[in-house]
Parts: C-alpha cells; structure tokens; sequence
C-alpha cells in the first residue's frame, strides 16, 4: 500500500485556486524531489498536506497510511508520522526546545498507546538521537533557536515521522545548513519512512539523492522522472517544459 | 407586589428603629450600613470596644469618602444601602451526594485534579465527621501551638490575642487609606490571623490547615500576618477551584508585618467567579493588600495567580522601612470573556539600601481588559535603593486588551530603578507550528502561557503550582482556534 496518495487534489487560497489538480503516490522506503520554479504551488503542497489553516481543499482526495488525511486536524496528521519542516525559526519565550520537544514526542506516544518518557529516558532519547544526526547537544536548551536547520533536523530525529515534508527556501540553504539537513535526512532514511523534499535547485539533491523527482509547475505535475531529471532541469532551466 | 415589598421594607426599617441591636439571636442584619449595622456586627462578635470603636470610626470615615474611578475598570454603580453586612455562616451542604452537583462544576473539578473528598467540600456536599483531614488538621494545630505560632480565625484571635489585634490591626492599612479599606474595616467578616514568635521559623506551608478549615469566608476578609523578629512564614490564600459566591462585591484587606530580619511569603490563587460568556454576573473584586517591612533586613514576597472574577482591582504592596529590606512582587494575571483587571503593586523605598523587584504577566484573552498599574517610590532617605520591573502582556486574539501604567517617583539620586516592558501574541502560526509537531491547540496554548508564566509560577510552593498550571490552561480553554 502506498504511503501517501494523492489523487486530483486542488486547493485555493484567498478564492484563488492555486494547486489544480495533483496526483502523487509516494511509497514506503522512497525520497520523491519536487521542483519547480517561483510561485508554482510546492509550499502551498506541502502547508496543504499538513493542515495549515487558510487553505481550502476544493477537489481530491489525499490517502496516508490508508486513512483520509483531509479530514484530520493538523496535530492528528503529525500524530500519524506526517512532519513539516519549517523553514523560518518560531521563538516562543520561556518555552525551551527541550520542553516543547518533550511535549510533542509524549503526544504522538499516547497517540500510538505508549507510556509518556520519564525524564531519564527522555534525556538518553535526546543524546541517542542528536548523535545519530550529528548534531550538538548545547543548543537545545536554549529559548531561541540557533539554527533553525539544526533544530528541525533534531525534531525530525525524535518524532521519527513516516513521512517528512522538508521544504527550501526559494533562497535556498547555505552550504552548512544544506550538509546538516541533507545528512540528517540521509541518515534517518529506512525502508518503512519516506521523504518529500521540495527544492528550487538541484544542489540538494546532490546530498539528499531522490529516487523520484517532479516538476511542478502552474498547480500541475507536468513531468516525472528519475534522479537524472533534475541534472536535466538544471541544465535546461525550467523553459522546455512549459508547454 | 410592589405594596408588599414596601410593606417588607417598612417592617424592617421599624424593626431596626427598635433596636435590633439587642437582638443578637437575628441571622441576617437589614440591608444598607448605618452605626446600627456596625453594632449589630461587632456584638454578634462579641467584641472588645476598642475594635468597636475602631469600626465606627472607619465608618464615619468612609462615609466622607468617594468611590474611587482611576482605575481602567467600568462596572454599574453599586448600591451600598442594598448589601446585607451581616449573615450568620450559613450551613454550606447543599447536597447528599456529588450526583446533585451541576457535572459542569465536577468537570472543571476534574481538569484541575482536585481529590474526590476535597471536591465534595468545595462543592457543598456533605462528608462524613470522621475524616482524614480533621485528624490532619489537629495534628497541625498541635505542632504549631508548639512553636507559639498562632493561626486562627481574626475573630477569635480578637478574644485570645486582643492587645496584638490592637497593635497591629490597620497599622499597616489604616482605614483612612482608601475608599474599600474604609468599609472593609467597618464591616469586616472574618478572616486570618497569624502570629509568628521570634526567631521561630514555621515548618509548614499555612494553606493545608488553612483550606481543610475553609468555611465560607465571606465578602469583607480581613487578614492580619504578623512575623516577629528573626521569623519566617509561608502563607497560600485561596484555591484553584471555581469560587462561587452570591455576593458580588468582595472588598478584603491583607495587612503583614515583618519585623526584623523576618520573612513573609504570601501566595495567592484567586479563582472566584469571574461570570459567565456574555459578562453576565461575576464577583467585585477590590482588594487592599499591603506589607510592611518594619525592621532592617526584613523581606516580604507577594505571588498571586489570578484568574476569577469579573472585576479585579489590587496592588498587593511593600513599604521597605528597615535599612536592606526586600520587596517582591510576582504577578501573573489572566483575563478571558469580559473581564477586567487593574492590578500591580506599590514598591515604597524609605529604608537605606531597600530592594524591590517586580514581575508581572498580563494574560488577556475573549474580550477582555488586562491593566498592570505599578508605583515605584523611592524617598529622600532611601539611599541606595534599587527597583527592578519586569512588565509582560500576553495577547490572545485581538478583541482584547491589555495596558501598562507604570508610575516612578524617585527622590534620590543614589538610586537605580529599571523598568522593562513587552507585549506579545499568541500568533496563529506558533500555534500552527505546535500543531505541527503533534500538540493539540488547547495544549498549545498552555504551552505558551506556562512558558511565559513560567518565572511567577516557579514562586508559588511546589504543589501550589501545579495547580495553578492548570488553572491557567483550564481558564483559557476554547480562547484560541
Ligand atoms: N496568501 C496567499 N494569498 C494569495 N495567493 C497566494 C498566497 N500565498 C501564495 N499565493 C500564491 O500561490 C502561488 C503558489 O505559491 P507557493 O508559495 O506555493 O509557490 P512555490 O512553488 O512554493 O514558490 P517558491 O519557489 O517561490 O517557494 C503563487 O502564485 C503565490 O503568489
Ligand atoms: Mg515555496
């Protein structure tokens, strides 16, 4: 069974129809790319899967694990393994990363009919899982995050989602943040997760390599291909394909 | 109707044209204030004349004074002649069994994880004589009669402690100070008192004992804390279930006393009824608190967690005489629906190298008016003194408000006041984000607002404070998304 199946799903944001009609089957054990130039519609795809408020769902219908996505509340879907990475850092005073993390990982256990951590094995649990995706310790207890790549690889680390959603910035990642996220990806990658990373270039696919890759363009997937697409975007620009 | 209501009236009025006075077997004094009342009050109590004679003139003070309307609160004038200033402790057990309780209340009960047998007291369920608690509370007694330290009703402590009563009693707040002090020393119900001897440091937290005895405390409190040199006392007024109470208008003074090298910690959750959605009902609720920081080292910390009623106008305060004493104020204060709150302190710098320190969380949500209002004085002879205020206002949703009025006076150079400010919201992104992350928006919300609280609630005794957790969430639920 697939993993997440998306079927002629459109959504619009303030009356105006952006996402028009997309279909995606992502599978257990599979990193799918998607590309695409300005304003195409990837982040209003990925807010959409996870349940940001201020978009409407018009048409379609959107599988995860079997069960109708749409219909569940944005913190039931992160509860079923779906994960967002941010892209921009959200301070919240007095509550430390460590704390929120706490409560977040103890919500999707009782979601999955697990005790909450005590303290301890929530201490070995942060050591066990910074290790795995190489990342220091000392920041999380601080208040405001210090790199906002690090932090949300660290999240993704903990929650261990069935499926994550990373999203770059049209910008794009410095070279640190891009090594942090891709190895983090790379190094929680098994056969029963998956991953949607949404990017303007091929750089990060360098680092992260999908076995699938997409073209977005104007709400519509126009075109699917290996990971020797996105050499051929690169080369070509995104020009050849708007017809 | 209307004839026999007059007929009612005028059978009262003779009634106390006749002195009933003298007839002291009466539950229940007419409505309105007059000497009569006050004699009625203080011979039901059996009183000494002193305190007698104090009342009086409070009340003839009183009566030469104005309602006051600085403060950001509106509310319909209130009729004082149409309050009864006197009800005998009415038996509170409404009901057999909690079955008959209105299940909305035993929910809230529940969300703040109050035990079965503590819920049927609240509740006004009747329990049975033989209860843990009292054998608890007898135990508590002993250990303090052990130490000297004495803690019981004002009205007894009137008969067993006149001449400290008569010493201290508005020494600290006189009834001159101001318009509710004035009518809460006239009339005043009950309330605590607490002596704590010299160089005695009492072992307990005097809220067990405290809330086990909770009666119906009524609307005009009066309590008197007085730490004897060298002593240190920790005292917890209130609790975070729901208060109800037919009587809107509460007017309660707290006056403490440290005297040298003496330590009074007072923590407070205010929950009384705070009325309903639409801003129907709900409890007045003015309140005078003030400690005096009497002998040279001397420290008094006030904490208050408050989230009931509809309207909430107090400035728990310290007047720093002794040279190094302390002052401390931590505040957090939560408004939802249509209330209102002016609340904050007064930090008043005599003593040579007095220290203040202010901190104070504005929580404001619905429709809602949250104020922080907040003197600093520091006086000609307060050499090296120091204030330091931190004033935080946390919004959630934008039909509410939330206001700083931070007042300095400074009367010497050699002192260092700072004040900082900030105002925040509860965007729907970060709850967007926590979602995100698995958390619910309720619990989002509490996230927030424990985190932003975090600094007050660290004050409260460890198990006052987890209370008050839920408290804050409890009263918020349903204010965001
Ligand atoms: N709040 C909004 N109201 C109206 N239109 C919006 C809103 N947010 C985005 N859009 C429009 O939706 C379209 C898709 O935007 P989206 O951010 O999904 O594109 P994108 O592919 O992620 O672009 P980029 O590569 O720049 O990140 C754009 O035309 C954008 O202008
Ligand atoms: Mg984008």
């Amino acid at each position: 069974m697939a993993l997440l199946s998306i079927k002629n799903l459109k959504a619009k944001i303030n009356e105006t129809e952006i996402l028009h009609g997309i279909n995606l089957e992502i599978n257990p054990g599979e990193t799918h790319a998607i590309m695409g130039p300005n304003g195409s519609g990837k982040s209003t795809l990925a807010s959409v899967l996870a349940g940001k408020p201020g978009y409407e769902v018009t048409d379609g219908e959107v599988l995860f694990n079997g069960k109708n996505l749409l219909e569940m509340p944005p913190e039931v879907r992160a509860r079923e393994g779906m994960f967002l990475a941010f892209q921009y850092p959200v301070e919240i005073p007095g509550v430390s990363n460590t704390n929120l993390i706490k409560s977040a990982v103890n919500e999707i256990r009782k979601y999955r009919n697990l005790e909450p951590l005590d303290a301890f094995d929530f201490i070995s649990m942060i050591k066990e899982k910074a290790a795995m995706v190489e990342i220091e310790q000392s920041f999380l207890n601080r208040s405001v995050n210090l790199s906002i790549s690090s932090n949300e690889v660290f999240q993704m680390a903990m929650l261990d989602p069935v499926l994550a959603v990373l999203d770059e910035t049209d910008s794009g990642l410095d070279i640190d943040a891009l090594r942090i996220v891709a190895n983090g990806v790379n190094k929680l990658r098994r056969n029963d997760n998956a991953f949607l990373v949404i990017t303007h270039y091929q750089r990060l696919l360098n680092y992260i390599v999908p076995d699938y890759v997409h073209v977005l363009y104007k709400g519509r997937i126009v075109k699917s291909g290996g990971k020797e697409l996105a050499l051929e975007l690169e080369e070509k620009g995104y020009d050849w394909i708007k017809d | 109707m209307e004839e026999n209501n007059n007929i009612l009236d005028n059978i009262a009025e003779s009634e106390y044209k006749y002195g009933f006075v003298s007839n002291i077997e009466q539950e229940l004094a007419p409505k309105g204030l007059n000497e009569d009342v006050i004699r009625f009050i203080s011979a039901k109590k059996n009183e000494p004349s002193f305190l007698l004679e104090w009342r009086l003139r409070a009340f003839r003070h009183w009566q030469k004074m104005k309602e006051p309307n600085w403060a950001k609160v509106k509310y319909p004038p209130i009729d004082y002649q149409d309050i009864h200033y006197y009800a005998a402790p009415k038996n509170f057990n409404k009901y057999k069994s909690l079955d008959e309780v209105d299940p909305e209340i035993l929910r809230t009960y529940e969300k703040l994880g109050i035990p079965l047998e503590e819920q049927k007291r609240l509740a006004g369920v009747a329990v049975d004589a033989v209860l843990d608690s009292v054998s608890v509370a007898t135990t508590f007694k002993e250990k303090l009669n052990e130490l000297g330290i004495i803690f019981c009703p004002i009205s007894e402590a009137v008969h067993t402690h006149p001449e400290l009563v008569e010493k201290y009693l508005g020494s600290v707040v006189p009834y001159t100070d101001n318009y509710f002090a004035a009518l809460n020393s006239a009339v005043f119900s009950d309330g605590s008192f607490v002596y704590v001897p010299k160089g005695v440091r009492c072992p307990m937290e005097l809220s067990t004992y405290f809330r086990i005895n909770a009666s119906s405390t009524g609307q005009f409190e009066r309590t008197l804390i007085i730490a004897d040199e060298g002593s240190y006392v920790s005292y917890l007024e209130g609790c975070t279930a729901p208060m109800r109470d037919e009587n809107q208008l509460h007017a309660a003074v707290v006056e403490l006393i440290a005297h040298k090298n003496a330590e009074i910690k007072y923590s407070t959750v205010q929950n009384w009824y705070p009325g309903d959605k639409e801003g129907k009902g709900g409890i007045y609720n003015f309140v005078t608190k003030r400690g005096l920081c009497e002998g040279e080292n001397s420290k008094i910390s006030w904490t208050q967690v408050e989230t009931g009623s509809a309207i909430t106008w107090k400035y728990p305060s310290c007047v720093l005489k002794g040279d190094n004493s302390v002052g401390e104020f931590y505040s957090v204060a939560l408004t939802n629906n249509f209330q209102q709150a002016d609340t904050g302190t007064k930090m008043i710098h005599l003593g040579k190298n007095t220290k203040s320190r202010i901190v104070s969380k504005g929580i404001s949500a619905g429709r809602s008016d949250n104020s922080y209002r907040g003197l600093v004085k520091i006086s000609k002879k307060a050499d090296g003194a120091r204030n330091f205020s931190q004033c935080d206002s946390l919004l959630l949703g934008d039909k509410c408000g939330a206001h700083t009025f931070p007042y300095i006076e400074v009367a010497n150079k050699t002192a260092i006041v700072e004040h900082e400010a900030t105002t925040s919201k509860i965007s729907e992104d970060i709850i967007f984000y926590l979602n995100q992350r698995g958390i619910s928006t309720e619990d989002a919300v509490a996230l927030i607002v424990h985190g932003y609280a975090k600094e007050v609630l660290n004050n409260l005794p460890m198990e006052f404070a987890v209370e008050a957790k839920k408290l804050l969430s409890v009263s918020l639920e349903g204010s965001v998304g």
